[in-house]
């Protein structure tokens, strides 16, 4: 653990393990709709500092999955441990107050708003002083301000959207909504980012460039990630270990190539040959 | 010198324009509402009713509900025998009217999450007659005057100063001067609020997508206890100026109507535009009556306002400021 924060406050250095200990696990987790189950007893953990997909068919619940870790659906059995404690039912907005960012898979942003201003919500939490002060704009308030928006320009250098960074949200094309959707989760400066289909419905071009900015984030800030994706060759190359699954269950767990090797998974992809 | 006409029409339209930042007053407080939760608060003139009355009986020291109290113990009771200065009366009014703005989330909005607009439009109806009901139990339905120390009746200045100018002395009212200032202050202060600080921002988040709002760790509820707050900030501070003018009575409730058509010029969405579209409308309906009035049997001011607003309906169905409906397919 402590070798792990020194590696991230000098930045990342090849010989520091890069994966750390355990930083959330899910533990038999069952959700249902009604009578319909959406996930069924699933159990994994995330590694601090991994990439950590989790795969499946349309409709195997992945999606269900992340809205439990970021508190948008409440599970019916199981327990959620992050940071070595058991976390108890949370609103959805206490779930990113305690660093467990998201992006969604059709795209959750501030419209009228212009991209920085998209991306200055992200430090909403961070910033400390109270209502009085930011109202009054009196004492530290001026002073935040202007250290968070530094933060915020350094994110957009690096999701390269200098060019838009005034340009309302709404007239943006779709991929690039996505990056600024990316920028805003890291503008929170999160422990856990989870990304709903970063790569959903973008082209070749754009699913280079993605795939980049999640490496580098990772790579750049240490940050664990935690993503869904339906297209396996994108997944297998970013991610360090690989859930997989299914009608709600969990068929396959490991790292992209035992999970390639797996014939559970083979199966649920490819159909299995009934004869 | 300029010719009779002229001089008369402008002070038709400084006077119209003094009127138009009354009704912005009212209809800033609907399009803060709006702004932050979509929803149409039909509520807003009975807030400021509420506001006024309640400042008027903390003033006076009206024993609240006396009449209840009164009709079931048999006693006497009316009030507590002290007045306070107007600017303590006015401070408590203001924690009161925050004091609303969680009860209302508690009690009606918390309920009605993800609900359709239309069904959290009817919730505000009903707001609007509890409230209107519970001013009425609580300080009694008589018509009352609020003085807050504001200065009253012509102001000498203007008067001398446009007689020395233009051979004619303007008569406006030092009221309507002190709304303007008022209202002018209170627009600059909620945009920097809105535009540079973190609850502004969060206002805003909040107003454009719940969901996003929520996954950068923004809690609705306490967003939308804010802007209630400010809503019943300014719905007091509307009560005060017209409660002024023409007495605290419940047909201040009905200004509300007066704020539909400066919200349909100047888009829901949009504070400066609160302000333009009030000043259009007052404007507009005192210089229609001054020239077009004679010609077609006057009384246009009833209806003036909701005309222009209906062309505008028509023409630029956003408002002048309101956000542009993009649609992208």
């Amino acid at each position: 653990m402590n070798a792990m924060d020194v590696a991230r406050m000098d930045g990342p250095e090849a010989d520091a393990p890069r994966i750390g200990g355990v930083l959330m696990e899910m533990k038999n987790i069952t959700l249902r709709f009604g009578g319909v189950k959406a996930i069924t007893d699933i159990s994994f953990d995330i590694r601090e500092g991994e990439i950590r997909a989790i795969i499946g068919p349309n409709g195997a619940g992945k999606s269900s999955m992340l809205n439990v870790i970021s508190g948008f659906y409440v599970p019916q059995e199981g327990e959620v441990w992050f940071r070595g404690r058991r976390r108890p039912q949370m609103k959805p907005y206490e779930v990113a107050q305690q660093g467990i960012a998201r992006t969604f898979q059709n795209i959750a942003l501030f419209e009228g708003m212009s991209v920085l201003d998209n991306i200055m919500t992200g430090r909403l939490t961070l910033m400390k002083t109270g209502l009085w002060q930011q109202a009054l704009w009196w004492g530290r308030a001026q002073a935040e301000e202007v250290e968070h928006r530094a933060k915020v320009e350094k994110i957009i250098d690096f999701l390269e959207i200098q060019h838009i960074r005034k340009t309302p949200v709404g007239r943006l094309p779709y991929g690039l909504k996505k990056r600024v959707e990316l920028a805003r989760a890291l503008a929170t400066e999160p422990k856990l980012l989870l990304l709903d289909e970063p790569m959903a419905g973008m082209n070749v071009e754009e699913k280079e460039d993605m795939s980049r900015f999640i490496l580098d984030t990772n790579d750049e800030f240490g940050t664990t990630i935690c993503l869904i994706e339906h297209d396996m060759g994108v997944v297998m190359d970013l991610s360090d270990r690989v859930v997989v699954m299914d009608y709600g269950k969990k068929i396959g767990d490991g790292t992209p190539d035992e999970v390639r090797s797996n014939q559970a998974v083979i199966d649920a992809y490819l159909g299995v040959q009934h004869d | 010198m300029l010719p009779d006409q002229l001089v008369f029409a402008m002070e038709v339209t400084l006077n119209g324009l003094m009127a138009g930042v009354m009704y912005a007053l009212v209809a800033l407080g609907f399009v803060l509402i709006f702004k932050a939760s979509g929803i149409f608060n039909y509520a807003q003139g009975v807030l400021a009713l509420f506001a006024a009355l309640t400042l008027v009986g903390l003033q006076n020291g009206q024993i609240p509900f006396a009449h209840v109290i009164n009709a079931a113990f048999g006693t006497n009771l009316h009030h507590f025998g002290w007045t306070l200065p107007a600017v303590v009366a006015i401070a408590l009014t203001a924690l009161v009217m925050v004091g609303v703005a969680w009860l209302i989330e508690r009690l009606v909005l918390k309920h009605l999450i993800n609900q359709e607009p239309i069904i959290l439009f009817m919730a505000t109806i009903g707001l609007a007659y509890f409230l209107e009901g519970l001013g009425d139990v609580m300080w009694g339905a008589d018509i009352k005057t609020l003085d807050v120390g504001l200065p009253q009746g012509i102001s000498e200045t203007v008067e001398t100063v446009t007689a020395n100018w233009l051979g004619y002395g303007f008569f406006i009212d030092k009221l309507d001067i002190v709304a303007a200032l008022v209202a002018a202050a209170l627009v600059a202060a909620l945009t920097l609020f809105s535009q540079y600080t973190k609850y502004g921002r969060a206002l805003r988040a909040v107003a454009d997508d719940h969901q996003a709002a929520l996954s950068v760790g923004i809690s609705l509820r306490f967003v939308w206890v804010l802007v209630w707050s400010i809503a019943g900030f300014v719905a007091l501070i509307a009560g005060i100026m017209w409660g002024a003018k023409s007495g605290v009575q419940f047909s201040l409730s009905l200004i509300a109507l007066k704020a539909l058509p400066v919200l349909m010029l100047g888009g829901f969405t949009s504070i400066p535009g609160a302000i333009v579209g009030g000043l259009i409308i007052g404007m507009g309906e005192k210089l229609f009556e001054f020239f077009a009035g004679p010609l077609i049997g006057g009384a246009t001011e009833n209806w003036f306002a909701y005309v222009l607003a209906l062309l505008f309906l028509v023409f630029r169905p956003q408002g002048l400021f309101g956000e542009r409906i993009i649609e992208r397919v």
